[in-house]
This record gives C-alpha cells, structure tokens and sequence, in this order.
C-alpha cells in the first residue's frame, strides 16, 4: 500500500512537470513566432503555400537573421481565425486580404499604411494597385495576383452536341431571348431520355446532364454567377468606381438580366438551386461529376478542373452582351500589414518583396496563379501552358481592351452588410422564386446603412 | 485535516445529557471551532467552481447585458446608445422571421427527440438487459455535431448524396432536404434528433430505473396491459425527470448553431436562419457586437421564460414517489 502510493506519487510528480514544462515550451514557442527576426505570414490557398515558401526562402537568403513563418488556413477559418486574432493580439505580421474584406479592416483601423513601400500601379497589370487605396488615400495592400472569369467545359460533352472551340468563343447573349450563348446552353443539356434542351419534347423536370453548372445566388457580386452578364448590359455595381455610397440593385437593366439568367434554371438548362450546396456541390463539383457541361468559374480553379479524372476541360472566354464586350471580374489579392505587427519593420520588408517582380516570377512558375507583375504573369502562362493548359480564356480581356471590359469587386464600407442583406435576397430569387422587384428594397435597406 | 485539528472530545464537560445539550447548541454559534473548520473546507470546495461561475458565466452575462446598451465593434471602445439597439431589434423583420423559424426547429426537434427517446428507453428497461444494446443507442452521441452534420449533408445531398439516390432508385422524384425553404427546418431537426435521441433516451432510462419495480408486479398481479401500466405508473413517476429533461433540451435546441452553419448556413433565402446563427452573424460577419448582444438577451429572457413556465406546469421538483 505505502510503495503503491508513492509511485503513484511519483508519477503524478512527473506528469506535473510534463504539463508545466509543456506549457513553458508553449510559451517559448509563441514568444519565437513573434520575436524581432520572425515575420509571421497567413494565407489561405494551400495550393499556392509551396510557392510563397520559395519566395521566403529568397527573402531570407537576401536577408540573414529574417525568418518567414507562414501559415496557411481554409478560406472560412482564415477570416474567422484571422478577426480573432485582431481581438486578441495574436495578429500575424502580414497577411493576404481580399478585396472584399478590406473595406471593413479599413474601417476597423487595423492595417497598416504601406505609403513607404514606394509601391507604383504601373508596375502592375492595371486596376490592381488602385483597389487599394483607403478613403484617407492611403495605401493599405501590396498587389499580389489576379484571376478573371471564363467559361469551363467538357471537351467530349461539347464534341457530342456539335459545338466547337471556335463557336464557344463567340457565343453572344441578350436579356431577351438569350441569344447563341442560350441556345449553346440548351443544346448542351440532356434529359434523360437523351433529348436536348432544344429538341421537342424536352423534359425540363427530369435532367441529365444541365448545360450550365451554379454556383449559387452570387450574393451582392455574382462574381462567378450573374456579373458577367451584368457587367457586359452595361451595368456597375455602385455610383462610383471605389467607395461609391450608393448601390444599384434596383436597375431594371440589372433585375432584368439576373431574372433572365435565373430563368435558365427554370427552363432547365441550368442547375438548379436545389442541386447547389455551398460545400458540398458547387460548380466545379457538378462538372467533375457529369451533371454539368460548362460552369462559369475563376482563374483560381484552373488547375482543381485540370485535375479532374477521366475529364478533358477545354476553356472559353465569356460570351458578348449586348454592350458589344465581353466582361470579366478581373480580381486581385494583396498582401496587408497588421497594424499591430510585432515585427513591422522586417513585415514591411517581406511585404516589399513579395509585391516585388523577383517573388512575382518566382510564384508565376509555379503555374498556379497569375501573379500582378506583368512579368510574373508571363511565367505563370509559360508554366501553365508547360502543364499543356491554355490560359487564353482568362489573359485575354486583360490584353484585349477592345472586346472585353473588366470590372471589380464592388470596393465600399459596410461589405459585410451588403453581404448579409443580399446572401438571402438572391437566394430567394433563385431558390424560391421570388421576383427579382424585392431587389428595390433590399437596395434601400443597403443604401441607408451606407449613408449612416 | 482540519476537521482532525477541530475540538478534541477532552473539552467535552463531564456528565449530564443537559450539559451536553448546552454545548451542542452553543457550538452552533458561528465562529466558534468545529464549524469555522467546516466554513473553510466549503470554502475550498465551492471555490474553484465559484471562480469559474463567475469568471466564465456571471462577468460574461452582465457584460452582454451592458454591451446590449452600446454600440461596439470589439476594436474600439465600446459606445453607449440606450434602447437602440432593442428598437432596432423590435423592427427587424429578420430578427423575429428568425424567432419563429427557431420556434419552428424546436418543436419539431423535441417533439420528435422526446417521443422516440422515451419509447426507446421503455423499450431498453421494459425488454432488453442488454449493456450492449444500451451502448449502440448512444453512438451517434459520441460524434461532434460538426461531423454528423458533414455526414447528413453528404447523405442528403440532392445531385450525389446516397439517400437522394436510394430515393431515386425508389422512383420517386430527388429530394433537395437541404436546399428546399420547407424542407430544410424539419431535415435539420430530424439530423439533430438523430444524434441526440440516444443521450436522452439514456437519461429517461436513468429516470425509469428508480421506479420500484413491484409497482408493476403490483400492477401485472392486477392484470394491468403494459399500456395502461405506462400511463399509470411509468409517465407519472418518470414526470420530474421527463421534466428536468424537457428543461435541459429545449434550451439546447434553442441555441441550434452547429449544424446550421455545416449544412445551410442559414439558407435557403433566411429559411434556416435560427436566431443563434443570425446572432452570430451580426457580431463575427458584422462587427455588430452591440446588436448582437441584444439580440442574446432576448433569447436569455425567453429561455427563462420558457423555462419557469416549464417548471412550473410539472412541478419538476416534486416527485409522487413515496
């Protein structure tokens, strides 16, 4: 019993010591990710970690005694994570923001200005550089990519329905009777008795594979849903490029445009909301899956439909509107400087180089994105085109300006409030049916809160 | 140790009940020996849980009830607006849409929870001694809410889910569970009964084991039918339980988050919107701590609301027993 109890003793001894030595190595190892010769580093896109690695790995090369330690979350826990730490001073140093986002920081007043960085748009594919500069004038982000939008879709389904490479790049549509992207559209769905979209007799109800994939509501930008056929009837999202103060989802152009766009659901060529789940099914997963046969999706998505097993992607560049272009989101990420940096001085430097053309070419050859240099967007198309993908679709409307325009994210305050005022309106127009008139409202509601 | 150390009995006076009835009544007095051991002691029991009482509940709620009064966005100070923020509330179409779809979800889930979670702990007492058996009812139990509502929306799922294509191969039309406006309440209450009906059912049958089994010997002798032996002894005598159990899952079927923000995030349009994830919405997507709060304490009152009117109408804390 006496033995027995002090080897019980003892070995409750040693499993305090374990925790307490535990938690001082805990301690010790938050102390090291924030020391003066670290910069912490968050981003979200695990496919594009090995590339920033390559860069840090430079950086530090080019400066000894500098650490970069990154750190790399899923899209939902980044900005959860991230908000977090804001609260409770455990910010990293820099980290990639989103366009999206950047507004509400701004607000928040939790960014660093960059104006020292000697940062010049021109060094960057054009709009990049503008998007971030805060209401003050400020400069708050350091370009870093850009994706647009294109047309994904299955070589052997467009084979089988007679459409060729050159016809899905010179498809047109308009809000009345949807012109030839329409028509492609439906010529590509298939019910299942095999009849086309456009064949008598098609059974709306009972569809096998829908010609166009969804990716939901599209929320307040539509980026990979309605914004292209918005934006080529001629349609802006606000009264101003940035910071606008008034929204404008109570165009008749605009609910004419979404109500014909959701329309294509109705008429069964497009898959409808019920079939969509914003984690389970989205577009990309309704093509890899055979029930699509072109989804509109963004650049980042290139090498996720590339990927796809026993499926030969072919891409095209979004069809005209009735303004004569083609549009595109054209939108880009940026790297930030927490205004609570531990190490400010050495963020400032990682951040220098990473908007730097020696870091953007190093990125690009790893053909995963586009980098914002014009030069790193050349390797990242000769990278690309080496993996034997052709990324015209995308690089086109920005090197054509003459038949394409591209836009940005809707850039003004309250985004998260415009957000949670549209995530459920368009959903209810597409979901349940409602008309797309309760736009009026919901635009008034948005308006209000912005001139508050 | 220190009830050791508290009054030696060669204090004790000697002789007579008289006396000793003396000392027991004077010791009584605070302060004075035995009993000022015995404060300490509670003391250092009540502590820790006291400490985390108030650290971890009570600051917490009193700090959401001052926020409720303020305009705050965490990062700065927080600044004091009086009723607004319930004005605000009292306007807003989508804080009570969200009011009601909760009411909705919970009825649905205890409603249904309850029922099936009580047949299967009358059928686990009444038919099976099996710790097996007992063991398969609460592994759904065993997995987080997140997992579980991962697998049921995969299961669900109208395009590629497995429950979709038995439905399919069954030759009725596709289901969209989840991303139907009426559909999807009752899909997730059903997935949230699912995981928790086991646990309740193991908390009835804890219930049910206190009855004295010769009641129903009593009964069977009788010649009482097992259903008129359920509502006659079972019910009645299980009520308190049945009531403390009733208690505990309607306030956590109020504070339904996880699952909806797995499966729907609120979704379709705000048919799924329940009030705890459109809380939580307007402070981490929003900033809106203010509003938030406000919209917490709303729920705080009507939980205990709800809660003292249920204890009450059952009167939980009596029993019929003995």
């Amino acid at each position: 019993m006496g033995t027995d109890m002090r080897i019980r003793m003892r070995t409750l001894t040693a499993l305090a010591g374990v925790l307490g030595l535990s938690l001082v190595s805990g301690c010790a190892q938050g102390g090291a990710g924030s020391s003066a010769d670290t910069v912490t580093y968050w981003l979200w896109d695990a496919n594009q970690q090995p590339a920033y690695e390559a860069c840090a790995q430079d950086f530090e090369k080019q400066n000894p005694g500098l650490t970069v330690k990154i750190t790399q979350l899923g899209w939902d826990d980044y900005w959860t994570k991230l908000t977090a730490s804001f609260i409770a001073g455990t910010e990293p140093d820099v980290f990639t923001d989103h366009i999206q986002k950047f507004g509400q920081f701004a607000d928040l007043k939790v960014l660093e200005p960059l104006d020292d960085l000697g940062i010049d748009d021109a060094d960057y594919q054009p709009g990049l550089g503008a998007n971030w500069m805060g209401q003050d004038g400020r400069r708050y982000g350091a370009p870093k990519d850009w994706d647009t939008v294109a047309l994904f879709y299955n070589r052997e389904l467009a084979k089988a329905a007679g459409l060729t490479a050159a016809q899905l790049n010179g498809l047109s549509w308009n809000p009345e009777d949807g012109g030839t992207f329409e028509k492609a559209i439906a010529h590509l769905t298939v019910d299942d008795k095999g009849r086309r979209g456009d064949e008598p007799g098609f059974d709306k109800n009972h569809v096998k594979v829908y010609g166009l994939a969804t990716n939901g509501g599209g929320d307040g930008d539509g980026q990979t849903q309605w914004s292209t056929f918005t934006a080529s009837a001629g349609w802006t999202y606000t009264d101003q490029k940035r910071w606008g103060t008034k929204y404008r989802y109570d165009s008749k152009t605009f609910q004419s445009v979404v109500e014909w766009y959701f329309g294509l659901a109705k008429k069964g060529y497009m898959v409808p909301f019920t079939d969509y789940n914003s984690q389970s099914n989205q577009a990309n997963t309704q093509v890899a899956a055979g029930k699509a046969a072109a989804a509109f999706d963004g650049a980042w998505m290139i090498s996720s439909y590339d990927g796809f097993k026993g499926l030969d992607i072919g891409t095209a560049v979004t069809p005209a509107g009735p303004s004569g272009k083609r549009a595109t989101m054209m939108n880009g990420l940026a790297d930030s400087i927490t205004r609570n940096a531990r190490n400010k001085a050495g963020a400032k430097k990682w951040v220098a180089y990473l908007a730097s053309d020696a870091c953007q070419r190093t990125v690009g050859s790893y053909g995963i994105v586009f980098p914002a240099t014009p030069d790193g967007t050349k390797a990242a198309v000769a990278a690309y085109e080496k993996k034997g993908i052709d990324v015209g679709a995308f690089t086109e409307p920005v090197a054509d300006e003459a038949d394409f325009t591209t836009f940005s994210y809707p850039i003004t305050n309250y985004a998260a409030d415009v957000y949670a005022l549209m995530h459920p309106a368009m959903q209810d127009i597409f979901g349940n049916g409602s008309s797309v008139s309760g736009l009026d409202r919901t635009n008034s509601q948005i308006n209000l809160i912005l001139d508050q | 140790m220190t009830i050791a150390s508290s009054s030696p009995p060669s204090r004790l006076p000697p002789g007579g009940a008289e006396r000793t009835a003396t000392r027991s009544s004077t010791d009584r007095r605070p302060g004075t020996g035995e009993n000022r051991g015995d404060g300490r002691l509670a003391a250092v029991f009540i502590g820790p849980a006291l400490l985390g009482f108030v650290v971890f509940l009570l600051w917490p709620t009193l700090r959401g009830i001052y926020l409720s009064f303020t305009r705050f966005n965490l990062l700065t100070p927080a600044e004091w607006v009086g009723l607004d923020n319930y004005v605000r509330m009292a306007h807003d179409p989508i804080f009570w849409s969200s009011l009601r779809v909760t009411v909705v979800y919970v009825i649905i889930n205890i409603g249904v929870q309850t029922v099936s979670a009580l047949a299967i702990a009358v059928l686990l007492q009444r038919l099976t001694q099996s710790a097996l058996l007992r063991g398969i009812v609460l592994t759904p139990y065993l997995m987080s809410n997140v997992v579980a509502g991962i697998v049921w929306l995969w299961i669900l799922d109208t395009q590629l889910g497995v429950g979709n294509e038995i439905v399919a191969a069954l030759g009725f039309d596709r289901i969209p569970f989840l991303a139907d406006e009426t559909w999807a309440i009752p899909t997730i209450a059903l997935i949230n009964v699912w995981r928790h009906v086991g646990y309740t059912a193991l908390l009835l049958f804890a219930g049910l084991q206190a009855i004295p089994n010769d009641m129903y010997e009593a009964a069977k002798v009788d010649g009482a039918s097992e259903w008129r032996m359920f509502w006659r002894i079972t019910m009645p005598l299980l009520r308190p339980v049945l009531a403390v159990v009733l208690i505990m899952t309607v306030i956590g079927s109020f504070q339904v988050f996880d699952t909806v923000a797995v499966t729907t995030r609120g979704g379709p349009a705000d048919a799924t919107n329940v009030l705890q994830y459109y809380i939580y919405g307007a402070a981490f997507g929003r900033f809106q701590f203010g509003y938030a709060s406000a919209m917490s304490v709303a729920l705080l009152v009507v939980l205990s609301a709800i809660t003292f009117v249920q204890y009450r109408l059952t009167r939980a804390g009596q029993t019929d027993l003995g």
